[in-house]
């Protein structure tokens, strides 16, 4: 490889590249030590080392000490308000401290990172997937790759029991569990040629485990879509604004994929900002036809019209050709997730919402709140899932990211760093749920059913949906951050366009009207919340009042945006799952092959009709689905990160690492705590599946029941038996998986026998690529950035000179 | 000074989201190409890009967020 090539791959094009001339020999004593050079004398890495001065020791302790403060302002307030911005200092201030020292303590204990050893993409480089990728692309391309709708969604649901729990488990689940889990699983990967989770399993935990992953994996795509795809479905119903823009986004997709296959091949940059100016034009054409008369019908669809609508979407997805409606969406869900994270967090700093939410509410203590059921151990951790800890994130960690890593010593910001970045969106959504008038919260996301049994005798069937949901709100004794009974109200300007805050049912007709919805009691999912508290922020500073609407509707498009993304991809993945595990009987071979039409077909029926069945019965139950799905998809999801982990775990005992094993162990212990209690819960006693299903069985057989709630209530019942089912599964599969680690873990203590040979590690490679390690290159990477230059340009001519 | 500057950034800019959004990809092949197949002419984009999806239908991508 030439100099040029090299400058070009690894600085960017503003930068002029180091020259030959640039590079004087000034490295310090002590930084000439650090570089590590290989046998051709080229300088390949900076060895990784905690230097301190002492304005550094300063500015860590300055921020300790804010991180300590703010911690103690968010645990001992009660009482009085306090402002969301304390929440975003606190997060970042733990992330900071967490990345600089207990990453980096695992990075020096477990990973011993060496920028000698090549990665994949050097060992490699096709010059396809094993390509070298800059690290701060990847490290955008990683976030984009593991961040979902998940964080969005979960946090806003467990904030019924108050904020505490779920700001703690979102900061410290993430730095002790998720965000090791993504680092060590894409270390693990970096180590045996990016190979998948289930492939890994295989090698280190023979034929048994892997079969368990890869039977799990697909199931649980199915569940993951399926819930996610019911978040969609719940904001979009009776939604004509919401129907309208998410549904020309198909069209927007295919324009833009025939103008970039057509018009201007691989002109990514362009396509996608067409893409996006087509797409806030939606948006405001939405407003005008929930608006009309004549036009807001046509796009007001019921939940089970939504549900046909995206099957027959997402199989079309997966049958057209890529680059006509999955890439060019891909483009925009990506613009959408980086761009709109950052418009929030301005958003939130400007706004200066305070907190509605006091610390804990009177539902922490009882199982009975009405966003999922069940005690805060384990069921908020299973709940809030994503934004601290996913399983599914083990999965990206192996998939194309460690394939394009370029030097070992970025697994932690890229691993480490991603996941953080994942989990400050779950902090935003918790400060879009806590920051709206509890009364509102609860109203949105009470079902019916439960408005109905919460309402009690102050319910009437011929009021409104608002008035009844102000009377379950009223009978709720749930206090707010002041210690009152909580209130539904409204910030909103009265006609002459003076503020006031609306209250009661003028605030949830107020609320409805401001944001261009019909109603907006009883979205449940967490969607339309989260649209709310978003709107809130980004109109503070971007159009005022007004645009309010337009925020809304971008809010949850953002989030529709992001899950048909994830439904698609789901689907296409589930397919390939379903074909490989296909092609291992003899007879199916054929299945094995991705470019096989008809195998394509068939795979691609079975995952749709999975998460599609999945999708339907959630749809029908009459207690809004949501509540029967959050389990089952929490519990799945977290149960695949303990199978992350005994991996790991596996991983590491292997390699004799004993006294570091507590790293993977400690979070394993407390996700099979957490999962396997909530699993139990769930097929045994009051807050079972299978109590459920037998208190339906009672109703149907009663005779009491007849039409369509006769329909919803064998839905319901279905839908029970089927989460009974699959939560047995889970507990038995993963179960299992679990023992069989620990036999393998206790096999290699028993026999004594360490190191890399005896894992599926790839044997040491001389690597001959330097790139810097962090985000920014630090003074001696910018130094050994220039030495290097300079012998690659000198080792260049030595060969021409030689030939 | 500041004009240098703001010219820098916004380079940094454009090289990222060629970078990011895989629009650079073709000229990173065309670099390798000139070294490794020195003197042969390499592919035009279009026939590049085809390759490459030729390429992703034969190595899909099995990972998926959440």
């Amino acid at each position: 490889m030439t100099t040029s090539a090299v400058n070009a791959a690894a600085t960017p094009a503003g930068t002029p590249a180091p020259g030959t001339l640039e590079f004087n020999n000034d490295y310090t004593p002590a930084e000439a030590e650090r570089v590590i050079r290989n046998s051709k004398g080229l300088p390949v890495g900076v060895k990784p080392k905690m230097v301190w001065t002492w304005p550094k020791a300063l500015l860590w302790a300055a921020i300790a000490i804010v991180c300590a403060c703010g911690w103690s302002i968010l645990a001992v307030s009660r009482g009085e308000q306090i402002s969301a911005i304390w929440f975003v200092v606190v997060a970042l201030c733990s992330y900071a401290i967490a990345y600089r020292f207990y990453a980096y303590y695992i990075q020096m204990k477990i990973m011993r990172t060496d920028d000698a050893n090549a990665t994949p993409a050097e060992r490699v480089h096709d010059g396809a997937n094993f390509e070298r990728a800059d690290r701060r692309v990847l490290f955008g391309q990683h976030f984009a790759g593991i961040s979902g709708a998940g964080p969005l969604v979960g946090p806003i649901l467990a904030a019924q029991m108050g904020y505490l729990p779920s700001v703690m488990w979102i900061i410290l689940g993430v730095i002790f569990a998720g965000a090791v889990q993504d680092m060590l699983v894409l270390w693990i990967s970096a180590k045996r040629r990016g190979r998948s989770l289930g492939q890994m399993a295989t090698d280190e935990m023979g034929k048994f485990g892997g079969m368990i992953l890869s039977i799990f994996l697909v199931v649980m795509t199915a569940i993951a879509m399926a819930f996610l795809a019911l978040v969609a479905i719940k904001a979009m119903a009776a939604s004509p604004w919401a129907v309208f823009s998410i549904g020309m986004t198909i069209p927007i997709a295919l324009l833009m994929g025939c103008y970039q296959r057509f018009l201007r091949p691989g002109r990514v940059i362009e396509t996608t900002l067409l893409g996006f100016v087509l797409l806030v034009l939606d948006i405001v054409a939405g407003g005008y036809i929930a608006d009309s008369p004549v036009l807001a019908p046509i796009f007001t669809l019921t939940a089970p019209q939504l549900v046909i609508a995206l099957v027959i979407y997402s199989f079309a997805a997966a049958a057209l050709p890529h680059w006509l409606l999955v890439t060019p969406r891909d483009y925009l869900s990506t613009l959408m997730k980086i761009g709109t994270l950052v418009l929030l967090v301005v958003g939130i700093i400007i706004a200066n919402p305070s907190v509605k939410v006091p610390a804990l509410t009177e539902l922490a203590s009882t199982a009975t709140g009405p966003t999922f059921s069940g005690d805060l151990f384990p069921f908020l951790f299973i709940t809030i899932a994503c934004g601290a800890l996913s399983g599914f994130h083990g999965a990206v960690s192996s998939g194309l990211t460690p394939k394009a890593v370029e030097k070992e010593n970025q697994i932690r910001m890229i691993g480490y760093g991603s996941m953080l970045v994942e989990s400050f969106t779950a902090v935003i959504a918790l400060i879009a749920a806590i920051t709206l008038s509890q009364g509102l919260y609860f109203a949105t996301n009470m079902s019916a059913a439960q408005i109905q049994a919460t309402a009690g005798e102050s319910y009437s069937a011929e009021a409104s949906a608002e008035a009844n949901a102000v009377a379950a709100v009223n009978a709720m004794q749930v206090s707010d951050i002041e210690g009152n009974q909580m209130q539904v109200t409204w910030d909103s300007v009265d006609e002459s366009g003076s503020p006031k805050t609306y209250q009661g049912e003028e605030a949830l007709t107020k609320a409805a009207s401001d944001l261009g919805e019909q109603t907006i009691v009883s979205r449940t999912g967490g969607a339309t919340t989260f649209a709310m508290g978003m709107a809130n922020f980004l109109k503070s500073y971007l159009g005022g009042q007004n645009s309010l609407g337009f925020w809304y509707h971008f809010a949850i498009m953002f989030e529709a945006l992001f899950i048909l993304t994830t439904v698609d991809n789901g689907t296409r993945v589930a397919r390939y799952q379903i074909g490989e595990m296909l092609a291992n009987v003899k007879r199916l071979k054929k299945f094995g092959d991705p470019t096989w039409r008809p195998g394509n077909i068939i795979t691609t029926l079975v995952a749709t009709g999975m998460w599609g069945g999945l999708l339907w019965v959630g749809v029908a139950d009459a207690n809004g689905g949501i509540n029967a799905m959050v389990p089952i998809f929490g519990i799945s999801n977290q149960l695949l990160a303990a199978a992350c982990f005994v991996l790991v775990t596996v991983c590491v005992a292997k390699m004799g690492y004993k006294k570091y094993l507590w790293i993977p162990v400690v979070p394993l212990v407390w996700d099979v705590a957490v999962t396997f209690t909530a699993d139990f819960q769930k097929i045994f006693g009051p807050l079972s599946y299978f109590a459920t299903a037998s208190k339906y069985q009672a109703q149907i057989a009663s005779g009491a029941l007849e039409g369509e709630a006769l329909a919803n209530a064998n839905a319901a019942l279905f839908n029970a038996y089927l989460d009974g089912v699959l939560s047995v599964f889970f507990l038995v599969m993963m179960g299992i998986f679990v023992i069989v680690g620990i036999v393998v873990v206790a096999k290699v203590l028993a026999a004594g026998k360490f190191g890399a040979e005896t894992t599926s590690e790839e044997l040491f490679v001389e690597s001959e690529w330097f790139a810097p390690s962090g985000l920014i290159a630090t003074t001696l990477e910018k130094k050994v950035q220039r030495e290097y230059s300079a012998k690659l340009h000198e080792l260049a001519q030595n060969a021409k000179t030689a030939a | 000074m500041i004009i240098d500057r703001l010219k820098n950034a916004w380079q940094g800019i454009v090289w990222y989201l060629r970078e990011i959004s895989g629009e650079a990809r073709y000229d990173h092949y065309l670099e390798h190409f000139a070294t490794d197949h020195p003197g042969e002419t390499p592919m035009s984009e279009v026939e590049y890009l085809r390759a490459r999806e030729e390429y992703d239908r034969h190595h899909p991508n099995t990972s998926c967020c959440c």
